[in-house]
């Protein structure tokens, strides 16, 4: 009975131990499932304000990271959190903050300057916000003072847009064999390039519509030895606009991680299309597209909006060409904004320092998805 | 071993000839019958027995006299086919076979046309197959003279006169040089069945544009876009326009309307403008103000 009481007593004292343990310091898959409290509850220099702050972000806790502002007047709490969250449903909306960076920048006495790098966790991968905080010294503790920006808005007004819009009517699952049925859209690859990279290999290409409507597209690669055995088949999955309207052309990228050149005897393509149906609107112009030369090489340009419909996710896609007009590389971005009519949107594509010594152009395609709209 | 072989050889010989001597005496069986025609079958002895007619996809049974004629009504046998013919009585089977033929006559017809939408002027570009079927839906074997009739918008055909070959036709055709629905007609007989080919315009050729200042942005407008043939190229149709000025560049796809494509972009003074749709390049304009 003695030890019976004792053996209690001990899994119920681990297990205590082991929950406060899980909740201090949760393991990386844990974090989303605990409801985040402020560890640090002091700040006593800029760099613990701007990582109480990061905390409350992460925990959601909008009203007391507006609370602890030293400019909050300039601004209310929602518009705060309007400002992390985006204005409009966009790729941040839905997303959850997966870890932030503080980085001291400058201090004096009073003033301090410091980075936090706000790492989001969207459907697409990483998204990150930085931003410059200015911290002033508050009595004993330190504020930040969040620099704010106010959403551009547009002005009431009654955009017409008439441009096409294509449906799609198959043969029936009743019709005779023989009858009419409506073809696939017409594509073609029109650029191929393969490339070994570190981290294996990358098929990096140009897909055209041939058509006269619209397609939705993918490509699929697969990677023949010698003796022409499969080695690896891949999709272009997201790299690539999906959605070609006629004689529209879409870059893609197809990853084979950790395959090696050596290897490979021949590749075997595949594009794949079908009818869907689609607008022809929304229309994204690029504006001051401009490629940045090495060190921290990359392509940056701005989005702007030409229809009325609000653009909720924009994937820009951009190939990039030598001298000799021959592609290069392929990168992309998404968007963590929506794109409001005529509100230009800025995007910065990190290119690799490699590929970037020869790059002489560059051609971007914008992928667009509306809420609530059609493809 | 080689002696059971030899046995079990033998004995069906033996049993051939049994059954090939029933079928002469007891079934008297028509070589061949049309599909759906009424027909009889003769037999010979006394008492009462049951006949199986076996084909494909159909079994009859009838409890039948024998010594009289068995009467099968019209439609009774509608698969074309080998039928086999068994005739049971108390232990003794006798058996034999008859074919069932096709209706020489067209009725329907499954055309496959292909494909349903090409660009205009491709030589050989529409394929036609056409399989000749009666009324029960027996493919016709025997030569059936089938003619393909492709009705071009500006009102010219194509036609075509071939003969099936084991109950299939087929033919080529090329699209013509004006877009548009054309009709692809298949007839056999009195039987027609058609098919419509969407003929779409090529390439854009000649695209060129215009500038014209708009406030602080330049218009930028196509001429109406159209195909080497004329054809107006459909809208939707993408056309991207590029700006390239000195430190940038600005890039949007346009899809045409109403045969031309506009677009307003940023006036950089200095700046180069080209057009291009698809593979196609059109012309380059330098604008200064």
């Amino acid at each position: 009975m003695k030890n019976g009481g004792f053996l209690a007593l001990s899994l119920a004292v681990a297990t205590v131990l082991l929950v406060v343990i899980g909740c201090v310091w949760p393991v990386e898959a844990a974090r989303p499932f605990i409801t985040q409290k402020t560890l640090l509850t002091t700040s006593s220099t800029p760099e613990d304000a701007v990582q109480n702050l990061g905390q409350e972000i992460e925990a959601h806790d909008w009203q007391k990271a507006y609370e602890s502002f030293a400019n909050k007047a300039q601004f209310t709490e929602q518009e705060f959190e309007l400002d992390l969250t985006g204005y409009t449903t966009n790729l941040r909306t839905y997303s959850t903050l997966d870890h932030f960076k503080v980085s001291p920048l400058h201090a004096s006495e009073n003033e301090a300057d410091v980075r936090l790098e706000l790492d989001w966790a969207t459907v697409v991968g990483t998204s990150v916000d930085t931003r410059n905080l200015q911290v002033v010294k508050n009595g004993r503790d330190w504020s930040v003072n969040w620099p704010f920006t106010k959403q551009p808005t547009v002005p009431p007004q009654v955009i017409p847009v008439n441009y096409l819009r294509w449906d799609v009517i198959y043969r029936g699952s009743g019709d005779d064999w023989g009858a009419q049925d409506v073809d696939a859209p017409s594509v073609r690859i029109v650029d191929m390039h393969p490339v070994q990279r570190a981290d294996g290999i990358l098929i990096m290409g140009e897909l055209l519509n041939n058509d006269v409507v619209p397609a939705y597209v993918s490509v699929t690669a697969t990677l023949q030895a010698k003796d022409k055995s499969a080695i690896a088949t891949e999709g272009s999955f997201d790299m690539i606009s999906h959605v070609l309207l006629p004689k529209q052309v879409t870059p893609f990228l197809i990853q084979f991680p950790d395959a090696q050149m050596s290897e490979v005897d021949s590749i075997n393509m595949k594009p794949f299309a079908i009818l869907v149906p689609t607008s022809a609107d929304p229309i994204v112009e690029i504006d001051d597209q401009k490629f940045n030369p090495a060190p921290n090489a990359s392509l940056t340009g701005q989005l702007v909006n030409q229809s009325g419909q609000v653009v909720n996710v924009a994937h820009v896609i951009s190939t990039l060409y030598d001298k000799t007009g021959m592609l290069v590389w392929v990168a992309d971005q998404y968007i963590d904004s929506a794109l409001l009519p005529q509100i230009p949107v800025a995007f910065n594509i990190p290119i690799p320092e490699d590929v970037a010594k020869g790059v002489s152009s560059e051609r971007t395609v914008v992928a667009t998805f509306s809420f609530g709209g059609t493809l | 071993m080689k002696p059971t072989l030899a046995f079990l050889l033998v004995s069906l010989l033996l049993a051939m000839m049994q059954e090939a001597h029933a079928q002469d005496k007891t079934l008297n069986l028509p070589k061949s019958i049309e599909a759906g025609s009424a027909f009889s079958i003769q037999n010979g002895g006394s008492g009462e027995a049951t006949l199986y007619i076996v084909g494909p996809s159909q079994v009859l049974k009838r409890t039948v006299q024998l010594g009289s004629a068995t009467y099968f009504p019209a439609g009774s046998i509608c698969n074309a086919g080998h039928y086999v013919v068994v005739l049971a009585q108390a232990g003794r089977i006798s058996n034999g076979s008859f074919d069932v033929t096709p209706i020489n006559a067209p009725a329907t017809l499954s055309f496959l046309a292909k494909p349903s939408r090409l660009p205009v002027g491709l030589h050989d570009g529409i394929t036609g197959a056409v399989y000749v079927f009666d009324v029960y839906h027996n493919l016709i074997a025997t030569s059936t003279s089938v003619s393909f009739e492709l009705s071009s918008p500006s009102g010219a055909v194509q036609k075509q006169l071939v003969s099936t070959r084991t109950g299939a036709a087929w033919t080529e055709m090329d699209s013509t040089s004006q877009q548009g629905s054309s009709k692809f007609v298949a007839r056999a007989g009195d039987v027609t069945s058609a098919r419509i080919i969407r003929q779409v315009p090529g390439d854009p050729c000649d695209l060129k544009m215009s500038i014209q200042p708009s406030g602080q942005k330049l218009d930028l407008q196509t001429a109406p876009v159209r195909d080497c043939s004329g054809n107006p190229v459909p809208d939707g149709t993408i056309v991207t326009f590029t700006e390239t000025y000195p430190g940038g560049q600005s890039t949007v796809d346009v899809p045409i309307k109403r045969d031309v494509a506009d677009v307003k972009m940023p006036a950089h003074d200095g700046a180069t403008f080209t057009v291009a749709s698809g593979v196609v390049l059109g012309n380059q304009i330098r604008w200064s103000k």
